[in-house]
Formats: C-alpha cells, structure tokens, sequence
C-alpha cells in the first residue's frame, strides 16, 4: 500500500528541507520526496491533500510515564500510545517507575511485548538504573540493554549518592547506555510540593528551591565529564541548571538536556487557588527561568522537548495540594503549547523545533525516526499551524485529564499521524 | 458579599470593618447573664477539626450556640478520615446532612479552599496548614481596634516563627488592608522565602523590629523547628527573640502584647509580661466569640433574619 502526502509544508530539518512538496511512501518506507509525484501514483494508493499542513517527522518523547504495569488505572500502553499519536508523536520512551518497576529484564519484555500487540506508536523502555528503584544496587543493565531498554535512569527517585551513581554511569558507559538523571537534592525539598518563592510563601507551602535542582544538575555534570558516560538532565526547569549544563557542554562533557513546554509556558503562580494540576516535580518556576528556558534551546543548551507525561486518576489530583501526586500529562498538549509559545511568538524556527521533539531526541538515545530520509520507516507527523482550537481535557485520549492547560487556545493541532506507514491516528 | 471566609488576603476591606464592626456590636450579647439570641435558630453548623485547638473550636461553638445554631462537632480523630476517607467525601457527606455551615481546621495549606469550591454551602476557615487563619486575625484587630482606637497608621511587629504560621500571614493582609504597617521579625531560618516581597518590614535583629512597636504580637514557636535544625536551642531563641519586658522598652509606651495562645511560657514571652498590664492575651479570647459570632451572621444571612 502506497501513501501519497501532496503539497505538503515538508519540514525535516535532518535533511535541510523546508519547502513545499509531495512525500511518497511505499511499504512502510518513505519512498521519495518529490516535487511532483504524479509519476508514484500507481496501483492501490492512498492520496491525502495536505496543502496548507505541515508535515514532519514524527515526533519522539523521551520522557513518557505509560503506568504500565501496574498503575493501569491511570494509563496503559494502549491509551499512552494512542494519546502519543493524538500528539503527533510517534515513538515515547517509557519510565522504569511502574508496578513492578522496569528493572529486570522480563518486565522489559513483557512491556515490548504489549506495545507490539496494541502497536499504536513505538515504545522505547527505559530501564530503571537501581534495582526497585532503590537508593543503590545496580540492575543487570547488558540485560536489560538486550531485552530492549534504550537507556537507564533515575528518574522519579533521584540517586542521593554521588557513589551509586558513579558505579552506574561507569556501568552504563561500557554498554553504550546513556543515563537519564531527575536532578533533585532530596535533602532540600523534604515534604515541599512547588517552586520555593513568593508565591508558596503566601500560599503557605514548603517550597523546592532552585538550588535543589542544580546542585544535582552540576554533580552529574561534573560526574559525567570524569567518567565520560552520556549523562542526560532530564526536565530542565530553572536557570541555574542551563548556566551549569552550558559550563559542562563547553568542557566537552557529554551531557545532553530536555525540558518541558510548562517549564517555558507558565509559572509558578499557576498554583495559585491551590491547582493541582500545575503541580509537578520539577515544579513550576518564575518567569526569569522560563526565559532562560527559551535561551538555552535556542543557543542549543537544552537539546530536546520532551512531555514529562504524568497521568494521574481525578481523585488523586482532587486532593489537598501537598499531597496530590506530582505531574501532568502532556502529550496531546505538547507541540501546540511548544508551537504557540515558541514558533507563532517568532522565538524560534518551526524546523528548530521539529528538531527538538523529533531529530534531537532519536539522537540523544540513538533510535531510529527524527528523519524522512528515504529508506528510513515511514514515521510521519502532520499538522495544521492554523487551526486555533481550544484545550478539551475531557476529549483526550489518555486515561487522565490532568493538564494545566485546560481551556487554553492553542495555534498548530496534530491532524494525521503514521508510524512504519501505517496512518495511527487521523483527526475527526 | 461574604459567601465563604478562606482568606483575608482575598477579602475585602468594607467586608473587613463590616465583619469587625458587627463583631464590635455583639460583645454587648457576651455581656448579658442569659448569652443567647435567636438570630440563627434553625441553623446547623458543623466543625471539622483535622488538627487539635482549645481556642477556635470552642469559640466556634459557643458563638454559634449563642446565636441559637445548632452545632455537631467532628473531630478527624474518632471520624471515618481514619478509614482512609478523603476530605472532599468526608465533607460530600456532611453536606449530604443539610449542615447549612462548614467551619474546619486542617493541617494542608488551601485545604479550606478545596471544601470551599465542592460545596455550595458557607466554610469558614479555622486555620489551614501554614496558608491562613482568618478568624484569629479579624479578632486579633478586633482587640487592637479596641484598645488603640484605630487599625490606620499602627505600627504592629509580629515576632517569631513567620515562616510557618497562618496568624502572621492573615494579620499581613488583615491589618495592611485596615492601614497598619507589619512588621515581621524572626531569625532568619524562621522567614519565608521571598518575605520581602511582601508589604512588611523584615528584622531579624528584635530590638530593631520592636522600636516604636505600637502593638507586639509573639507566635508560638513550636519544638518541632528545632527537631528539623533550623534553630540551634530554646535558651538561644528565648534570649534573642523572646518578648520580655526588657525588649519591650524600645517599644512605645502605651503598647500592648498579644499572642494567638497557645503559649510557651519562657520561650517566646516571659510570664511577667504574658500576666502584665500591656498584655491583652485573654481580652483576645473574649473577642474570638465575638468575631467568629459575626462570621458566622454574615455568611449564614443572619441580616435577612435579624
């Protein structure tokens, strides 16, 4: 079965290509990109008019939390994933901090072995880096590396100990496994459930200060430059951390970064009146760090947009502040948020950031997809930068409904999404 | 138009001097040998304690009482929270019982603010987590009102454990918005972050903070901040910043001592001036039923019945 995509805005910054034109694939493949494909359209094929849309490839989160196994009730791989294409992604990786959590090679398995049955977008696991996500004893990483894990972490369990986490990135480095660090001094946010400032000093919480994040941000750095493992800084959210991964990137570190599109849309006042679902770890801070968010993808400091998708079921968030679950979802939200902040304000490039929701973040962990070369899987995203619609949380995908972005009007909406060339969701 | 009371920082000023000007007038009940006027007879108001109190719930209930209410107080320890029960069923199904008032302490910061959004009924917040205690404010400006004559142009240091207390922060915008100037004075592991952003003055030197003081209100300073290391001992913190007569000599002369209770003797105020003549602690009390006698008129529509 051939598809042809005619007359689109091609956007694939992996190939300098940035003009209007049609992208033939054929057996899951693309197949060329032409000016005219009228010579393609043979036998059994699939014609889609995309004048006006954009078309990319399709993006890839490194930073997804499916809940499975184990926490089905807030998500699983099939609403994950399909929420993941509503988005325009086409490949996530998962987080090791399930029921039981992603440390041994069985579980690796049985998650892949989900993904393919449900075969919605691709499912990219990410092993936890210590056994039960432990404070230390390091999982069987050249296993889980075989069973499939694309990287090891911590996240959601910040190692505490500059020893554990040495041995683990010596560890990793042999395997070739990047390791993806939450960076977060846990002796600093005790009990604490948002950015510490004004705004938790008249709400009356305790408060994460910023330092807190970058005292581990600088460690990994440091620790990253010493041993020469690929460190990547997961959920980049305050100034301080781009200050310091700039340092290290300049030494010639290997380290890598993603942020968030809520760690450049809003503030820490979106907590105001107690909401919930603008509480996540890290959380959100102050304007000053939201703009130099912006800078460092701009200069390339941070690489990659990632969601940090965080599902929680209603009566979790429907709590006291403190003790609501930290996160959000963000899949569905994520390019619009990112595209109406970023590219409609005239900050950055629309290739700029294709480049850091799809080419970057297949780099950073060495998978396929981020390009529409021919040859490559046909991974496809499309979508519609003129169409302002409203955030629905009820209309999601996802199993949860907990986004911050309730009823924001939004510019750029995902309307067709393929993966291996086969069309995964389609508006409407 | 009071609907709910969370916060005074959200409340406005003629709603304020509404609330403390009826207060005012209600002392005069408190006076009488038979206490009890008809205004909300019929009425049910329910108290949901989370957190151990003396002072507020009792006040709570005996102004209620007064006003003829009919009063069911539940306190989280012998409820079905030990169950496990959230707070929004737990309040669900208080509502369920046409309570037709909510008042409720609880040790989460914007707890009274969640309540408040699910029901459709008057909550009156008694004190949440760190965030505010509205009531204590109101009668704490009740007491200064009364014995200065005027909120405007006072100059009011609260000292102590800023950091962690709801009376500071509804007395910041209680008496700001009533024309006081605050002051807060602490050391400095007992500020806020970002506490000069605020409309107060900062000390963390007492002496300073006391000069001039028209009024000087110690909080309570509670073991568990010594427990988390942010202060080295109690003999540190009673010689530097406890209120003593000493301290109180750079104050002005007329000036009162006040203290939402309950107190540490020794720690944040000596017992001379806790039982001298400036301290109007046990007057505060008085007025609490007052206060919370107004809240209560207002939120419930006591104008239409009275």
């Amino acid at each position: 079965m051939r598809t042809i995509f005619r007359s689109a805005h091609v956007c694939d910054p992996s190939q300098g290509i940035d003009r209007v034109a049609d992208v033939v694939v054929d057996e899951g493949k693309v197949l060329a990109i032409v000016e005219d494909s009228t010579p393609y359209n043979v036998g059994s094929c699939e014609v889609i008019d995309c004048s006006g849309l954009v078309l990319t490839p399709g993006l890839i989160d490194l930073h997804v939390h499916l809940r499975e196994p184990g926490y089905e009730y807030k998500e699983d791989v099939q609403s994950g994933t399909a929420s993941a294409v509503a988005g325009g992604f086409s490949a996530v990786c998962c987080m090791p901090n399930t029921d039981p959590p992603l440390d041994e090679p069985s579980v690796i398995r049985g998650l892949l072995k989900r993904a393919e049955e449900v075969g919605v977008a691709r499912v990219y696991p990410i092993a936890a880096i210590t056994k039960g996500l432990q404070p230390e004893g390091l999982t069987e990483m050249a296993s889980l590396k075989e069973a499939g894990a694309v990287a090891v972490t911590d996240d959601a369990y910040p190692l505490q100990s500059a020893e554990v986490l040495r041995w683990g990135m010596e560890y990793a480095l042999q395997l070739h496994l990047p390791v993806l660090t939450h960076c977060e001094d846990k002796s600093l946010t005790k009990d604490a459930c948002m950015n510490e400032g004004l705004t938790a000093t008249i709400m009356g919480l305790r408060g994460m200060p910023a330092v807190a994040e970058e005292i581990q941000v600088a460690r990994n750095c440091l620790m990253s430059l010493y041993t020469g493992c690929h460190v990547h800084i997961l959920h980049v959210s305050t100034a301080g951390a781009v200050q310091i991964i700039r340092w290290a990137k300049e030494r010639g570190a290997p380290v890598t970064a993603e942020t968030c599109p809520h760690y450049f849309a809003l503030t820490d006042e979106a907590c105001l009146g107690y909401n919930t679902n603008a509480k996540m770890n890290p959380p959100l801070r102050t304007q000053e760090d939201c703009d130099a968010i912006v800078a460092g993808l701009l200069e390339g400091t941070i690489d990659a947009i990632a969601t940090d998708h965080a599902p929680h079921a209603k009566h979790e968030k429907a709590q006291e502040f403190a003790l609501a679950p930290f996160g959000i979802v963000g899949l569905e939200t994520a390019f619009a948020v990112s595209y109406t902040e970023l590219v409609s304000t005239g900050r950055m490039s629309l290739s700029a950031l294709v480049e850091k929701m799809s080419c970057q973040p297949a780099r950073i962990l060495g998978l396929p997809g981020g390009t529409l070369k021919p040859g490559t899987p046909a991974d496809v995203a499309l979508f519609d930068l003129e169409c302002k619609w409203k955030v629905r949380a009820h209309a999601f995908r996802s199993k949860s409904r907990n986004t911050p972005f309730e009823g924001w009007e939004l510019l750029g909406k995902p309307v067709l999404t393929m993966v291996g060339g086969r069309i995964v969701y389609r508006e409407g | 138009m009071l609907t709910d009371l969370i916060t005074l920082r959200e409340t406005e000023p003629e709603d304020i001097r509404l609330l403390l000007d009826t207060a005012q007038s209600f002392k005069e009940i408190l006076r009488r040998p038979v206490k009890k006027v008809p205004t909300l007879r019929g009425r049910q108001v329910v108290t949901l304690f989370y957190e151990a109190s003396t002072r507020t719930r009792v006040s709570f209930e005996n102004a209620a009482k007064i006003m003829s209410a009919d009063t069911t107080s539940v306190a989280a320890a012998t409820s079905s929270v030990q169950k496990g029960e959230s707070l929004l069923d737990t309040v669900r199904n208080l509502r369920a019982m046409q309570v037709d008032c909510l008042v409720m302490r609880h040790p989460q910061s914007g707890s009274a603010h969640l309540v408040a959004q699910a029901l459709d009924i008057p909550v009156v917040n008694a004190g949440d987590g760190m965030h505010e205690h509205p009531t204590q404010a109101l009668l704490d400006m009740l007491t200064i009102r009364q014995h200065k004559g005027r909120l405007e142009g006072l100059t009011v240091a609260i000292v102590g454990d800023i950091a962690h207390s709801r009376v500071a922060r509804s007395n910041l915008w209680g008496l700001t918005k009533m024309g006081a100037k605050v002051r807060f004075v602490a050391p400095a592991t007992l500020l806020p972050r970002d506490v000069h952003r605020l409309p107060v003055e900062v000390y963390t030197d007492l002496r300073a903070g006391l000069e001039g003081a028209d009024v000087v209100m110690a909080l309570r300073l509670q073991q568990e901040r010594m427990e988390r290391g942010l202060l080295p001992s109690l003999r540190e913190y009673a010689q530097r910043w406890g209120v003593s007569a000493k301290a109180l000599e750079v104050t002005k002369p007329d000036c009162i001592v006040m203290h939402p209770g309950p107190m540490n003797r020794g720690v944040e105020i000596t017992d001379d001036v806790a039982d001298s003549g400036r301290s109007v602690i046990l007057e505060q009390v008085t007025n609490g039923v007052a206060v919370r006698m107004a809240v209560l008129y207002h939120l419930l529509g006591g104008e239409a019945s009275a």
